[in-house]
This record gives structure tokens, C-alpha cells and sequence, in this order.
């Protein structure tokens, strides 16, 4: 596939359980593509270079940042965001713990500290260690220390961070056997 | 960012072809998991005309190799490999190594191949209206009497002091990796401690890579089973931050003699630092910590302070001490 360097591209992006077509230029990031070309402006954008984790989504089920990833790069993947959590008009555990938890203050980095939630509990039940995982454990508990390491890429610049906690080991807690 | 030709690659060879088939191609890239090269053309220090996209090369696998190592894909993301079973076995400091780079979000993306190849972050290499040799050969390095915390104090020029920033290339340097390149001219086979460069005359050179080259692996010898190892990384927040000074070990002491040492800096050096002089100068000796200090002090010799950076010197010596000190109490069992 080739594309010159002024042209619009159009091609097709699976989001949220639907394919979308969007027509493009190829420097356009996912991050730009969902809010701008979508209408999906769940997806936040903070400082766009990667350090903030406010434009956090689910690619194929983990857990990347859409301000690093060009759109184009993303045909044939499976992209779910803050929008496409909820099921039948049923929002995502995750997010009825945020609100219950009362997990934020201002709402800016809620998305991405949300589908960073969910991703990060996918990726503990999979078996991901992360920096304070000891070696050699078959199954990982989410301490306290677990979590603060594995959340450490979403920034709260309001400090929601206890709310925030708490909403993920409710749900932590509701899906262990 | 300034706008692009965008091709994607099936396979290394293809990939090469379409980078030889740009317009220039000195302003042609390979774009991988995009999380250092998106940063650097937002920003305008890259500004490629063309990516070739390589994140679908079959290049994905890590395979166990009959001596007893391992080969990993260029494009074996980052938290795929620190995740991999036989890497949690048998290469531990290099799943810690990653494990404490960047954050969830960000390993998920990157890969092993665009690791080896992530540029400085040096403040001064980011701000265009610094002076950099780097960034702008020949403009002057304005960190050298700027504010350069984090800069580096071993194998620095006059021209440039900035440090590698990877975590996992320190862990590959302390296991002695080689990285696997296909060029135009073929296949080729790098030490790594050959593939990263010192800033000597060139800062704006970061490895030996010839033009047109792809790194498609990398190839970890076979190391003994159990060999006790580590990652320690020393910075200021607990996690999502950049090494000030990080260490990579594995020691093996056989009847009180220090029989084997790997040992590599991070956030010292232009390149991940393998700490040859410290390896020497322990090799049977005693496991002590009088000679744990002895062999880091001998190492830090070199070191050439700036301003703001000179309890680099002591952080380091103190790191590798600390991280010698518990390897060699270590039985090699499950931690």
C-alpha cells in the first residue's frame, strides 16, 4: 500500500464493535482520528508526547496510548474506547466503581485512567508481572504497591488518586473467585 | 509534524525495498511501535518524507535457541517480552530491566528493535531553539553549562553529553547481546557492545547501523541456569521516570571466588555502559563488599563530573556495590 505524501488516505478503522471509514493524512494520530474525525471525544487528550496517559484505549484488549500511535497504523485492530465500554446501555464495572468510589475530581483523565483499569486487570489475570512482581509467583494479588506500579502511566493532576485506587480494587475484588 | 509517504512492509526484505525506493532517502524511516519516533516528529526533531510501517514483519517470536539462548524478534513488544517465561526464567534482570522502563501503556507499544534504536532525551536534543550537536552537527552542546542533571559522566566528548535512555539495552549489554541486521549488502551479526556509539566527533551518529540496515533480533547467549541477577534503577519517582543511574548484574561466586560478573550502567553513558574495568578488577576476588567498592570506584575513575551531576559518580559506585552485595547473597532460588 502506498500513499503520497498530500493526499487524504481513506481506509477503515474498527472501532468500538464498528467498522468507520476515515479519510486522512497519515501523520493523523489515532488519538486525533477518534476525537476529531470520529466524534469520540471520550478519549482526552493531556500533554500528547506519551507521559500522561489521558488518551489511554484498548487495542486488540491492552492498553495503549493513542497520542503515540498514528491512525493508519491501526487498520485491522480492534480499538474499544471509554464509549465503547458500556454493554446494552449497561456501563463497564470499572466505571460504575469510578463513580461509587467517587474516582476524580475534574473528569479530565477519567477515560484513560478507566480503560487503563480495565486493561491493567486483564493484563494481571493473563499473568503480566510488573516491576515489584516478585519472581517466580503463579498468580499476582493486586497490593497496594501492585497497583500504584501498574497505574503509574495516568496522571491525576487533581490528586483523585485514593478515589481512583479504591474503584479499581472494588472491581478487583468483585471478579476474584 | 510535517506530513509523509506512508508504505507497510510484509516482510525484512520488503521493508528494506521500500526504503531504498524513497524519494531520499536520508529522510527515510522505519516506523515500529512509534512511541519515541511519533514523539520526535511531533516535536519537528525528525522529520521524515517517508515511513516504511514494519510493525507487521513476522519478526514477533521468541524462540529458544539449541545452545540454550534465546532469540528475540525485533518486533516482540516490550511487555511481551518481559512477560516471557523462559526470558522470567533464565534471563531475569532483562525482564526486570523492562519492566522498570516507561510505563504499561508504553510497553505494550514498543518493541525490542525500536528500543536499541530510541534517541536521547536530553532536554537540550529536544528544544529546537537549543544548540545541539546531536540534533543540529556542528551548533554547540548547550548542555554541557546548562542544567545537566541528568546527563552523562563517562565516555563523553567536548561535543555532546547526553545518555542512552533504554533500560532493557543495559540488560543487553550486561548479557552480552548480539543484534542481527539485515542491509542492503545482506545479514550481519553486532556485538552489542559495538552496536551503540560513543558521541566522540559525531554525537548525532547513535549506533553503528550502515544506512539502509534493519535490526530483525536480538540473540542472548546461553547463561547458567539459576545465575543470580538484577536490575536496579535509581530515579526520582518510584516508577515512569528515566534512570539517574541504573545497574545490570549477574554474578556467580564458586568456593568464595567471584568466578563470573556482568555488569552495565544506565544513565552514565551515551550508550548502555558495560562496566569492564569493575568485571576485571572482581574476577577472583573475594565477594566482599570492600571489593564490591574497590572495583566500582575503579570503574568511576573516569568519570568526568559537570555542574549539576556529580553525585552521579558516588550513586553509581554506591549501586553497584549494593546490587553485587545482594546478588552474592542470593542462593538463586525464586525471588
Amino acid at each position: 500500500m502506498k500513499s503520497p505524501t498530500t493526499e487524504f488516505q481513506t481506509f477503515t478503522l474498527h472501532v468500538n464493535g464498528v467498522e468507520r471509514s476515515v479519510a486522512i493524512e497519515a501523520r493523523v494520530s489515532l488519538l486525533d482520528a477518534l476525537r476529531d474525525h470520529l466524534g469520540l471525544p471520550g478519549t482526552k487528550k493531556g500533554c500528547d508526547q506519551g507521559a500522561c496517559g489521558a488518551c489511554t484505549v484498548l487495542v486488540d484488549g491492552e492498553r495503549i496510548n493513542s497520542c503515540l500511535a498514528l491512525a493508519i497504523q491501526y487498520q485491522g485492530r480492534e480499538i474499544i474506547t471509554i464509549e465503547g465500554l458500556e454493554q446494552a446501555g449497561h456501563l463497564d464495572p470499572m466505571q460504575l466503581a469510578f463513580i461509587d468510589e467517587d474516582g476524580f475530581q475534574c473528569g479530565y483523565c477519567t477515560p484513560g485512567q478507566i480503560c487503563s483499569a480495565v486493561g491493567m486487570l486483564d493484563e494481571l489475570r493473563s499473568g503480566m508481572p510488573s516491576a515489584v512482581t516478585k519472581n517466580g509467583v503463579d498468580s499476582i494479588e493486586l497490593t497496594e504497591a501492585e497497583l500504584r506500579e501498574r497505574m503509574s502511566g495516568n496522571l491525576c493532576r487533581c490528586g483523585a488518586y485514593v478515589g481512583i485506587r479504591d474503584a479499581i480494587q472494588q472491581v478487583y475484588g468483585a471478579m476474584k473467585p | 509534524m510535517n506530513n509523509f509517504t506512508y508504505t507497510t512492509a510484509t516482510d525484512a526484505r520488503s521493508a528494506l525495498k521500500l526504503l531504498s525506493e524513497s524519494p531520499d532517502r536520508n529522510a527515510a524511516r522505519f516506523l515500529a511501535g512509534g512511541t519515541n519516533m511519533v514523539d520526535l516528529m511531533r516535536e519537528g526533531i525528525e522529520q521524515p518524507q517517508s515511513l516504511v510501517d514494519i510493525t507487521r514483519l513476522p519478526l514477533a517470536e521468541v524462540e529458544e535457541l539449541p545452545d540454550g539462548g534465546v532469540r528475540i524478534g525485533a518486533m516482540v513488544r516490550n511487555s511481551h517480552l518481559a512477560a516471557h517465561r523462559f526470558i522470567r526464567t533464565k534471563y531475569l534482570l532483562l525482564s526486570q530491566a523492562i519492566l522498570m522502563g516507561a510505563s504499561a501503556q508504553l510497553r505494550n507499544m514498543a518493541t525490542t528493535g525500536g528500543n536499541l534504536m530510541q534517541r536521547t532525551r536530553c532536554y537540550y536534543f529536544y528544544d529546537r531553539a537549543a544548540a545541539c550537536n546531536k540534533r543540529v552537527p556542528g551548533s554547540g552542546c548547550d548542555a554541557i553549562e546548562g542544567f545537566n542533571r541528568i546527563h552523562a559522566i563517562l565516555g563523553t566528548s567536548p561535543r555532546c553529553i547526553a545518555t542512552h535512555p533504554s533500560d532493557m539495552c543495559v540488560a543487553l549489554a550486561a548479557l552480552d547481546a548480539s543484534v542481527n541486521v539485515l542491509g542492503p549488502s545482506g545479514e550481519r551479526r553486532v556485538a552489542f557492545a559495538d552496536f551503540h556509539r560513543l558521541p566522540g566527533e559525531t554525537p548525532e551518529v547513535d549506533t553503528n547501523l550502515l544506512p539502509g540496515e534493519l535490526v530483525t533480533s536480538i540473540d542472548l547467549p546461553a547463561l547458567s541456569s539459576g545465575l543470580p541477577s538484577a536490575y536496579r534503577k535509581v530515579r526520582d519517582r518510584a516508577s515512569y521516570a528515566f534512570a539517574l543511574v541504573s545497574v545490570a548484574a549477574a554474578l556467580t561466586v564458586k568456593e568464595g571466588v567471584i568466578s563470573d560478573v556482568r555488569l552495565a550502567l544506565g544513565g552514565v553513558a551515551h550508550k548502555p555502559w558495560r562496566a569492564r574495568v569493575a568485571e576485571q578488577s572482581l574476577r577472583g576476588s573475594a565477594p566482599t563488599p570492600e571489593n564490591f567498592m574497590k572495583a566500582a570506584a575503579a570503574e568511576l575513575e573516569p568519570a568526568i563530573p559537570r555542574r549539576d551531576n556529580a553525585f552521579k559518580i558516588e550513586l553509581a559506585k554506591r549501586t553497584i556495590a549494593l546490587v553485587l552485595s545482594e546478588l552474592s547473597a542470593d542462593d538463586g532460588g525464586p525471588r
